[in-house]
Formats: C-alpha cells, sequence, structure tokens
C-alpha cells in the first residue's frame, strides 16, 4: 500500500517538473499560432538554443546558473527579434506549406549549426551544488533540482498570466488573439506586438531550455525529438490559448511519466492514442474556440 | 438551366478545353523515355534506378494528398513503412509470390490510411500536422517494439521473392527489380494521372483551393478526403513493398519523420500540385544524396535546410515551377 | 401559396447572448424576399442557421415542408439551398468556367467519380458555360478566377451558387464591396434571375433592396420587427426609427 502511495507521489512529482518545462517552451507556440497564425514548428529550436547558451556559460566559462538563464533569455530574445523581423515577418500571409517548409528548413540548419559547434552529443549539465542531492518533506524526500524547477516554474507562469492580465502589452496581446482586424482597427500596432510576443515565446522557451537542461538534455536535435510533445501541448490546450496549455501540459507531462513508469513497453505509444482520443472528441482541444 | 441549342452545336472553345485537358502531351513521355534509355547507359546505377522508382512513387502518392487536397502531414513515411513491412512479412513467412505480396502490402496501407484518415481529418492546421507526426511515431514504436516478427532495430532480413510471373528471377545486378519498379510506377503515375483529372480528382483542388465553397455547394469535403488520403496511403504502401521486395530488407527507418520529411521535400524541390514534381525531385534529391550525404551528413543537412528555406522565399513552385517562369520569360522577350 | 423555406421559432443563444428569438419566417415559391436590419441584428446568424453552419438551440426550419433542422449543410444544398458569400468564396487558381463546373458537377452527383463517364463531364461543361453564357461572362471563361476585378468576380459568386440549380437562393449581399461602376451588372443580373428561384436576399444598400423586393423582413435584435411590402415597410415608423433613421445619422 505504502509502496503505491509512494510510487503515486513519485510521478505526481517527475511528471509535474516535467509539465511545467513542456508548458514553458510550448506557451509561446501557442500565442503564435493563435496571434499570428503561424505554424512555427521550428519553435524547438529556440529552446535549444536556451539551452546551449545556459549549459556552456555554466560550463566552460562558470556563470552561475541563475545569470546563464538570463544571460540566455536576453541573448535569444534579441536573435528571435532579428530572426521574426527579416525572415519570420515575410511569411505570416503566406500558405501553412510554406511556413512548415520554411520552419522545417530552420530546424535542419539549426540541427547542423548545432552539431558543428556542439558535436553530436547530448551536453553535460553541470548542476549547481545547491540544486544536488534530495530535500525532505515530511516524511518523503524529493529530488532538490525538480523541486526548485517546480517552484521557479510556477513563479514564472503567475508572473506571465498576471502579465497578460494586467499590462497594457498583455491586453493588447489578448485583443488581436481575439481578433486581429478589431485590433487592427483599434489601432494596435500589430507589426510589433507580433515581434514582441514573438521575443517573449521564444525567451520563455529558452528559459524553458535552459531549466530544463536535466530533464530535455541539449542535444542537437531537441527540436525534433520534443517536437511532437510541443505539439501536442498545443494541440490539447487550444491554439491561440495561453492556460490551456498549462493544463495540457500538466495531463501530457503526468501521464507520460506514469506511462513511462508503469508500463514501459507501452508508454509513449498510450500517449498518442490518447491524444488521439481526446482530439477525436474534441478537435479544437480543451480550451480552443470551435 | 438547360443550355440553349446554339452552344451544343458548335461547342465553344473553352469547354473544348475544359474536357481535353487531360490529353496527354507529348512531353509526359519524357520521363519514360529517360528512364529506359538509363537502363542501357548506366548499368552499374540499377539499384539506384530502382529506388528512384520507388521513391518517385512514393512521393507522387505524398502530391495527390498535398498538393491536390492540401493536407499537409509530415507522417507519410508511415503507410510506406506498413507496406514494407506487410510485403516483407508475407516473404519472410513464406508468401513468396511478387505481385499478390504487393497488393497485400498496398490494401494493407490503405486500411490504415483509412482508419487513421478518419480520426485525424477532423482536425487542421498545426494539430493536423500534430497527429500526423504522432502516428508515425506510435507505428515506429510498434514496428520497433514487435521485434519477433519485424526482427525490430535489427531490421527485418530474411526476405526471399518468387520469380515474377514464375519467369523473372530477381537478379544480383537488380535488372528485373530496374523494370519491376519501373513498370508499377508507371501503372502508378497512370492511376494518380487519372484520377487527379478527374471530377474526383478536380473537387479535391476545389477543397484545397476553397474549403468553405466546397461545402457550400454541397461536396462532402471530409469523405472526399478520407477517400483522397485511402488512396495515397494504398500507394504509399505500394511504393513500400516494391523496396521491401527488391532490397529483400525492410529497415526500421522505413517508418520515420525522417523518411516522412525526406519525401515531402523531394516534392518540394520537384514542384507541389503539378503531377511530375515527384520526377524531378526525387531522382534530384537521391543521387544529391548519393553524391553528397555520405561525405558529410552534417553538411547535407544544412544545405537541405537552407534550400528549403531559399525555395520558400524565392521559388515556391520548386524547379518545375522555375521551369515554368523562364518559359514565361522567353516568350515575354519573343514577343 | 406555399412557403420553400420556413422558420419556426427559431432561437440561436451563444451562453447568455441571445442572437435569434423565435424567429418565423417564410420564404414563398418564386419569392424576392429582402431581410435588413441594423448591424448586429442577426441577420447573418440567421443566414447560418438556415445553411446549417450554426445549430439552433431551439426551433424548426424546413425546406419545401420537409424537416431540415438536423441536416448537416451539404444536405441542404443536395436538397436546393443554394447560397452566396458577403465576402467572395472562390476558386482564386481555377478558371472562371471551371469555379461553375465544380458546382454543376456536385449537383449532378458526378462531383466525387474517379474515373470515365466522358459523357457527363462534357454535359457539365457545356452546362457550366451555358451559365456563363447567361450572366454574360463568357468570355473570361478560362481566366482565373484572381485575374477578374472584383464586381466580375461576384457574378461568378452568383454564377456557382446558380449552378447548383437551387429552389433557394440567398444572396448575401451580393453587391458588397463592389464600386458603384460596376454594381449596374449586379443589379441587372438579379432582376434577371430565374423567377422560379425563391430568392432572400440580405443587403444593407436599400436602393437595391427597394428595387428588387417585393417583400422585406426587418430584423432588430435577434428578433423580426415586422414584415411586409417595401410600400408598408418605408411608412412603418418603428422600422424609420430602429432601422432607416438610424442609418440616415451615419
Amino acid at each position: 500500500m505504502d509502496a503505491t502511495i509512494s510510487a503515486a507521489v513519485s510521478i505526481l512529482f517527475h511528471g509535474t517538473a516535467y509539465a511545467m518545462i513542456l508548458y514553458i517552451v510550448s506557451v509561446g507556440l501557442s500565442v503564435t499560432m493563435g496571434l499570428m497564425g503561424f505554424a512555427n514548428l521550428a519553435h524547438g529550436v529556440f529552446a535549444m538554443a536556451g539551452g546551449y547558451v545556459t549549459v556552456t556559460l555554466m560550463n566552460d566559462y562558470g556563470v552561475p546558473f541563475a545569470a546563464s538563464l538570463l544571460i540566455a533569455c536576453l541573448v535569444v530574445g534579441l536573435a528571435s527579434i532579428v530572426i521574426e523581423r527579416t525572415l519570420y515577418a515575410r511569411l505570416y500571409t503566406a500558405s501553412e506549406l510554406e511556413q512548415v517548409l520554411f520552419t522545417i528548413g530552420l530546424i535542419f540548419m539549426a540541427i547542423a549549426a548545432a552539431k558543428f559547434v556542439w558535436g553530436p552529443f547530448a551536453q553535460r549539465f553541470a548542476m549547481p551544488e545547491a540544486l544536488q542531492g534530495q530535500i525532505e518533506l515530511g516524511t518523503r524526500s524529493f529530488p532538490a533540482y525538480r523541486a526548485f524547477l517546480i517552484v521557479v516554474s510556477i513563479a514564472i507562469i503567475l508572473g506571465l498570466w498576471l502579465g497578460i492580465e494586467r499590462t497594457n502589452l498583455g491586453a493588447r496581446i489578448r485583443a488581436a488573439v481575439d481578433n486581429r482586424r478589431m485590433a487592427q482597427s483599434l489601432g494596435i500596432n500589430t507589426g510589433r506586438l507580433f515581434t514582441l510576443t514573438f521575443a517573449l515565446g521564444s525567451a520563455l522557451a529558452a528559459l524553458g531550455g535552459g531549466l530544463g537542461a536535466e530533464i530535455l538534455a541539449i542535444n542537437p536535435s531537441y527540436a525534433i525529438e520534443h517536437l511532437v510533445y510541443f505539439l501536442i501541448v498545443v494541440s490539447v490546450g487550444g491554439l491561440g490559448s495561453i492556460r490551456g496549455p498549462f493544463f495540457a501540459a500538466l495531463l501530457l507531462g503526468i501521464g507520460d511519466t506514469a506511462c513511462k513508469y508503469l508500463v514501459p513497453e507501452i508508454g509513449a505509444f498510450f500517449i498518442y492514442a490518447a491524444t488521439m482520443a481526446l482530439l477525436l472528441w474534441r478537435p479544437a482541444g480543451l480550451f480552443g474556440r470551435a | 438551366m438547360i443550355p440553349p441549342g446554339k452552344s451544343s452545336l458548335k461547342r465553344p472553345p473553352a469547354v473544348e478545353a475544359l474536357i481535353k485537358r487531360h490529353r496527354l502531351r507529348p512531353i509526359e513521355l519524357l520521363p519514360w523515355a529517360i528512364a529506359v534509355a538509363a537502363y542501357f547507359l548506366f548499368p552499374g546505377y540499377l539499384a539506384l534506378g530502382a529506388q528512384i522508382f520507388i521513391m518517385v512513387l512514393f512521393a507522387l502518392s505524398l502530391d495527390l494528398i498535398l498538393g491536390y487536397a492540401g493536407i499537409i502531414t509530415l507522417g507519410h513515411a508511415a503507410f510506406f513503412g506498413v507496406g514494407a513491412y506487410t510485403a516483407g512479412i508475407l516473404a519472410v513467412q513464406g508468401w513468396h509470390e511478387p505481385i499478390s505480396g504487393l497488393i497485400a502490402a498496398g490494401v494493407a496501407a490503405a486500411v490504415v490510411g483509412l482508419v487513421s484518415g478518419l480520426v485525424i481529418l477532423r482536425t487542421h492546421g498545426l494539430t493536423l500536422l500534430m497527429l500526423t507526426l504522432a502516428i508515425v511515431f506510435m507505428l515506429h514504436e510498434a514496428a520497433n517494439k514487435a521485434g519477433f516478427i519485424t526482427g525490430g532495430a535489427d531490421g527485418l532480413q530474411g526476405i526471399a521473392i518468387d520469380p515474377i510471373f514464375g519467369a523473372f528471377r530477381f537478379d544480383m545486378f537488380g535488372r528485373t527489380a530496374y523494370w519491376y519498379a519501373l513498370v508499377v510506377l508507371f501503372l502508378g503515375w497512370a492511376f494518380v494521372r487519372l484520377l487527379v483529372h478527374s471530377p474526383f480528382g478536380r473537387s479535391l483542388t476545389g477543397i484545397r483551393e476553397n474549403v468553405v465553397r466546397m461545402h457550400a455547394i454541397g461536396t462532402p469535403v471530409r469523405r472526399r478526403l478520407v477517400t483522397a488520403y485511402t488512396i495515397s496511403a494504398g500507394l504509399a504502401g505500394v511504393a513500400g513493398g516494391l523496396l521491401a521486395q527488391t532490397t529483400e530488407f525492410v529497415a526500421l527507418n522505413v517508418i520515420s519523420f525522417e523518411l516522412s520529411g525526406a519525401v515531402l521535400i523531394m516534392l518540394i524541390f520537384g514542384g507541389v500540385g503539378r503531377l511530375y514534381g515527384a520526377f524531378i525531385g526525387a531522382p534530384v534529391y537521391m543521387i544529391a544524396e548519393d553524391e553528397l550525404a555520405k561525405a558529410d551528413p552534417v553538411y547535407w543537412l544544412f544545405w537541405i535546410g537552407l534550400i528549403l528555406i531559399l525555395l520558400v522565399m524565392f521559388a515556391r513552385g520548386g524547379i518545375l515551377g522555375l521551369i515554368d517562369q523562364a518559359m514565361h520569360l522567353v516568350r515575354w522577350r519573343r514577343k | 401559396m406555399t412557403a420553400v423555406l420556413e422558420t419556426r421559432g427559431l432561437n440561436k443563444s451563444f451562453g447568455a447572448l441571445q442572437v435569434a428569438q423565435n424567429i418565423n419566417f417564410r420564404l414563398e415559391a418564386g419569392a424576392r424576399h429582402a431581410l435588413i436590419g441594423p448591424n448586429g441584428a442577426g441577420k447573418t446568424t440567421l443566414v447560418n442557421l438556415i445553411t446549417g453552419r450554426l445549430r439552433p438551440t431551439g426551433g424548426k426550419i424546413f425546406l419545401s415542408g420537409e424537416d431540415i433542422t438536423d441536416l448537416p449543410p451539404e444536405a441542404r444544398v443536395k436538397r436546393g439551398l443554394g447560397r452566396t458569400f458577403q465576402i467572395n468564396q472562390l476558386f482564386k487558381g481555377l478558371s472562371v468556367l471551371e469555379n461553375v463546373a465544380l458546382a454543376v458537377a456536385e449537383r449532378d452527383g458526378v462531383g466525387g467519380n474517379m474515373f470515365g463517364a466522358a459523357r457527363a463531364r462534357r454535359a457539365v461543361a457545356e452546362e457550366a458555360y451555358a451559365l456563363l453564357e447567361r450572366l454574360r461572362i463568357a468570355d473570361d471563361a478560362l481566366k482565373p478566377v484572381r485575374e477578374l476585378p472584383y464586381g466580375r468576380q461576384r457574378l461568378v459568386e452568383i454564377a456557382i451558387a446558380l449552378g447548383l440549380n437551387p429552389k433557394v437562393l440567398l444572396l448575401d449581399e451580393p453587391a458588397a464591396g463592389v464600386p458603384s461602376t460596376e454594381s449596374a451588372i449586379i443589379l441587372e443580373m438579379i432582376a434577371g434571375l430565374p423567377p422560379d428561384i425563391a430568392v432572400l436576399i440580405i443587403e444593407h444598400d436599400m436602393d437595391l433592396v427597394f428595387r428588387f423586393a417585393r417583400r422585406i423582413t426587418v430584423l432588430v435584435q435577434g428578433a423580426v420587427l415586422v414584415e411586409g411590402t417595401p410600400g408598408e415597410i418605408a411608412a412603418d415608423t418603428r422600422v424609420r426609427e430602429v432601422y432607416l433613421g438610424e442609418r440616415s445619422h451615419v
């Protein structure tokens, strides 16, 4: 009995930590999709870039974890502004196929570039000492890194949600997701809004990539390896939704952890089947508008 | 709404043009002439030739749903793989006759296409893309885990195929395989060509161009899409079956995102929705891969990525599109 | 007179927002009927309910006496309900002739044919062409639709609907977006529609409405305010207040 409970707690705990990373990486994709209608398959590239910057700063330059994350966020956010202005912006009116092809091209180039610079293998993530080991909570002990991950992620997510609710930028994003034409006629500069949102989403992805470098190992195929999971989070959550993907990520993170723990032979299989069943029931996702 | 007598007596040229559009043009025979000539010119490359035909057929099946019906998929290799494994497993288990094995491959893939199509074609956009990926990953997992019958990660070995019609033995130079693949490709091409020019095929184009309007003229849109998806899956399965039979081996990567992506890229290189994009893109891609990728796979990926981006930015019609534009330019200059 | 199209007690609400309230509406055979009302009155909602893009929360819809409330949009089209859209919904890359031929083929039930039947194909092409001749756009038959000026594209929009040989034709703002220099051909075309088709026109342009309609229904806040002949509507004080008065201020 106690073994069952402790397994359940462990699954919930690890699943939640995984879910937080999935959400922080994916939420930007949902907003880009809802706001610009852009099928950005290369979203994971920004997370990967964030991960590489973070681990490189930590491993090679001894920069502290928090500072590395912050720098990764900034670097990727700024780079994404350049990429959005020069490339993405030219394809907002293009067909979905063109957007898909363009972003696949971007993924391929990113894989090649990452292999060239960092080699084909996953990066070693030298966890800060404070995050190694376990922490005691009541009668149980939990890995400190994952506990830290959950706490920090919740803080980031609350900050994001509050920002979307309370700030001017947030209000404009919500208005434009609801009705782009209306927002334009209200005088919202959608071009600049797109750039800002894109940069914000990319910076968040970079943060997720760096934070979760222990869970989703940083390697050249990162953007493809986890693409389906990012897409599941966004589709099940409902394209354009900000909170939907959070619940989708929780379902996926905990479900995936449970499956891999309980039925390792068919774990992934079950997740895909469940996703299909769910979308068969609600094609627009849990929180999407039909 | 019966037309007045005048126009039915002397048929207007516009009507004539619409009815006769599918008439065969001489240039459409060019690929076949090249394929036959290549047999005699490059006897050392027959194995590669057969593989190219197989990929052309695979890309052609993709063109049917992507180019005509507008369904974007990153998981088409799922059907190629189901076909390959069906043909391969049949042969390993004792059914060595090639034609029936190939038909079985097509049917099995079509069934998987039908079932998955019924599920995924209820969605669109990013969700649909995700589901096509999910299906290819699912089947990959299934093939991997069912190692006792598929050979798992080691691949399926021990495929033995009888001579075609009991007369043409698969030889070590790949001569039989070359002709076998070419004939099957020809039949597949004739079939797809008939299909895309039929009212059914035109209605697929209509769905791609404007689905709202197709609903409003009473088209059962989802049924058409599922039908097209099933046919396309069946053709992809035939291509996969051909690969299994001609190489007498099935590797796990026949069901993969990588192969799905590769066939998509071949089609895009050649030109999508043109029927002949597959005939240009697949050979170009495969010959380039044969020459370049073995030297350095990292650079290969880099260049493929760059070319994709350039194509999207500057040459949306692929190679055939570029040829079109060049022809227009020449004609315009002459005027 | 028999009604070809009828709604009984039609309701539609999104949560607390009621966008259609107890709409009873009859379209007689051969009618020339206009549906008017200020912005947000629920005109488009009513069209979407009739065509089946929206499901009503209550009430029934009948086409030629048959209850079609639960039928999907395609099945309604098959039973003779044709429509045009406020914003053109065309196959822009295809030729004008083929735009119409797709509709004709669907109506003839040959749209899903995969092989053969050259005769059916010929019949479809000829009928589509005859329709273009009648609308005087046959000269553009082989041009891709996207190369046509907007006014002529608008005619293609109507030609597609006519290709379905409908019993009921819903024209959703047929003159919307058409420059005044080209609107005359639209008016002329509407005036020349076959008399046996029941036409319901949704329109903002009051000139067009009063020239075309023999009956007018005024919709306000999702409910029918009044229905009558153009004379009655023009004289109705409530209509003046709610609709015409408001418009004259704009």
